[in-house]
């Protein structure tokens, strides 16, 4: 009875029944939707004949594909305006909310889940994004679908998944001064490659994890299927309870006390055992950055690119390949490379604790001349929040502009593309070639160390301005 | 709506002997502005395959005139990334039917199998000798048996056994597909749902 991990606790009474031989059929309580990976749903549905099982429990925002200028002109790109087009006629006739461009709930999908207060513990929760890990964080088992599963999902409200195998990651200790949960993800993805966690339903645990903050733990839950995972998760506690409560979507009265009961009994059991277990220790994580073109190609930012001779044989071609498209060589150091620009954003680190970490660090200080800086907001809420809590005014006071809200250069689908051989250090979560941009070139790293690039215009150790 | 039925394919194999190739390199975001699932097969490594001005590249594998096939042979951890399905029809779209790693990423093989797109996964030392072996003759024939759940180098070369779900082996086999799975057992999901609250 009392050896249930959370994720187990969840998946379990989600099971709707079991194909033999088969996977389960999972009853899926949240969908997000988006204007990218929707569309040829919304057309399978309609050459099926078939409508939406439960449109109330589907919610539709804009945000991979607009601009982050000018939101109230037209998008002048024609394909993405018809995309963006596409979604309103089809949130319309299948009776689906929408937080379209210019709603004041308007955001990007992992943003405003949480935000609101739809995201919450012990739900099953999918979206045709693969960050929709992020909603884990609330103690949630969360994971992003292809488009024949959004399909699936509004057609049926469920999913044919296979149940994946779990694993605990444990932190423990403290952080260091000028480290943040972006670096405790980048830490644990560079120790176990951008594959050591496939197959797997990753659990936060420990100390570290205990202490952070609901945005915090979303940036490291975010970047679960970085390492391969299918999900990560972090059993919800006071902190969680506290971020909900009074959302726009939060239960209230009555139904609040019953709901935060039975939150209380989800997280994993004292004897819970897991098909894989790791620590690490808070103490020995820096500040990182990454070097290569997958999120896996990571250092603490005193450290070095590895030598060839420290590279499995089977890998080193794809290192090479790797660095080759960086411009790097095996050994360099990273701090002191140049940076030409900067973006602070994304899914990972565009929340209000993203931007007050960036603005606390640059306040008082200058942006370098020859750096480029694109700080955009993860949601309409969180630019609102900038304004009234003076953060914008510290932006630009140091000589930053903040753009309007969208998925803008992590992905690069709109018109905010890092060019051709350029450097950027990026709060986002992707690093792969050509990834914000043909030709760009990617190093990861958190809020504060992409501050310190954006005032030096160079790869800086955060730490040294603490 | 039926999906395409797999049974055997026997066919000259395409080789990346890439790692960790990810989403992004199989279809850019740029290209995912399309609202239907077709064509994209065009763009499929557009940035590995094209240069700036659109010229192919000659040291492509999908460029080489020695290359071609149905089977597409690739490095360990391959698909790993963004949730896009669109990498799914650009790799189906351009003509492969198999997708050969040693690891493939949890997203991309179930978009895979939900578009008859097979995806087969072999132990290291097999991929390794696949490689060699294609590179060495690219007119070398490999079938691939899903009923019996094995690849084969022919005539007589190494074989090797491959695991599949037995639902979706089944689905492939016959050309199910989940939805239409999921719309029968309507009922069954609503009384799930009473039972809820």
């Amino acid at each position: 009875m009392n050896n249930k991990t959370i994720f187990d606790k969840i998946w379990d009474r989600h099971v709707v029944q079991t194909v033999p031989g088969g996977p389960d059929v999972l009853y899926i309580d949240r969908h997000f939707i988006h204007e990218v990976t929707s569309p040829q749903a919304f057309a399978g549905l309609k050459k099926r004949g078939a409508g939406v099982f439960h449109p109330e429990k589907t919610i539709a925002t804009a945000d991979h594909n607009i601009p982050t200028v000018n939101q109230h002109l037209t998008i002048h790109e024609e394909l993405s305006r018809i995309q963006v087009e596409k979604l309103k006629t089809n949130c319309r006739d299948y009776n689906i909310e929408l937080y379209g461009l210019n709603h004041p709930y308007n955001g990007i999908v992992h943003v405003i889940g949480p935000e609101m207060g739809i995201t919450q513990p012990g739900m099953t929760i999918v979206c045709g994004d693969s960050h929709t890990s992020t909603h884990g964080a609330f103690g949630s088992i969360a994971f992003g679908i292809g488009t024949s599963e959004v399909e699936m999902v509004l057609a049926s409200q469920c999913l044919m998944q296979a149940k994946p195998k779990t694993m605990r990651i444990n932190i423990d200790g403290e952080l260091q001064k000028g480290v943040t949960s972006k670096d405790i993800i980048l830490y644990i993805i560079s120790q176990i490659s951008t594959g050591g966690a496939t197959g797997y339903f990753v659990e936060y645990a420990g100390k570290a994890i205990r202490n952070l903050s609901m945005e915090a733990r979303m940036t490291i839950c975010n970047m679960s299927i970085e390492m391969g995972a299918r999900g990560g998760l972090i059993s919800p506690d006071q902190v969680t309870f506290e971020y909900i409560r009074g959302r726009e979507y939060a239960p209230s009265g009555e139904r609040w006390e019953e709901q935060v009961e039975f939150w209380k009994t989800l997280p994993s059991d004292d004897g819970a055992e897991f098909d894989r277990e790791l620590f690490f220790s808070a103490a020995d994580i820096e500040p990182m950055i990454t070097y290569g073109t997958n999120p896996g190609m990571g250092t603490g930012i005193s450290g070095k690119i590895p030598l060839m001779e420290e590279v499995d044989n089977a890998s080193r071609n794809s290192f090479l390949k790797s660095l080759q498209y960086m411009d790097f060589s095996p050994g360099d150091i990273m701090t002191g490379k140049k940076v030409d620009y900067v973006f602070m954003g994304s899914c990972t680190n565009g929340r209000i604790e993203d931007l007050r970490n960036f603005a606390s660090f640059v306040k008082g200080k200058k942006k370098a001349e020859d750096v480029t800086v694109w700080i955009v907001p993860g949601s309409k809420q969180v630019e609102k929040q900038a304004e009234e809590e003076g953060i914008r005014q510290i932006l630009e006071l140091a000589g930053f502009e903040m753009r309007q809200p969208g998925c803008s250069a992590c992905l690069a689908m709109n018109e905010d593309k890092i060019p051709e051989g350029k450097y950027a250090v990026s709060t986002s979560n992707r690093n792969f070639e050509g990834r914000q941009g043909p030709g760009s070139r990617t190093m990861l790293a958190s809020p504060l160390t992409a501050a310190a690039a954006a005032i030096t215009g160079r790869v800086t150790d955060p730490r040294t301005f603490l | 709506m039926p999906i395409e039925k797999f049974t055997t394919l026997i066919s000259t194999c395409v080789p990346l002997p890439i790692e960790n190739v990810d989403t992004d390199q199989i279809i850019p975001a740029r290209f995912l502005k399309a609202t239907t699932r077709e064509g994209f097969g065009e763009n499929l490594f557009r940035d590995w395959r094209y240069d700036k001005s659109g010229r192919p590249k000659d040291d492509f594998v999908l460029n080489a005139n020695r290359y071609s096939g149905k089977i597409l042979v690739t490095g360990k951890n391959f698909g790993s990334g963004s949730s896009r399905e669109h990498a799914a029809w650009a790799i189906k779209d351009y003509g492969f039917s198999v997708v050969v790693s040693s690891f493939f990423a949890d997203i991309f093989r179930n978009n895979s199998l939900n578009n008859g797109l097979l995806t087969v996964q072999v132990s290291e030392t097999f991929l390794a000798r696949l490689f060699e072996m294609t590179e060495a003759d690219p007119s070398l024939k490999v079938k691939v048996d899903l009923e019996n759940q094995k690849i084969s180098v022919l005539p007589g070369g190494p074989e090797e056994g491959f695991e599949i779900n037995p639902y979706k082996k089944n689905c492939l086999l016959n050309g199910y597909d989940d939805i239409d799975y999921l719309l029968s057992i309507s009922d069954r999901i609503a009384e799930f749902e009473k039972s809820m609250k």
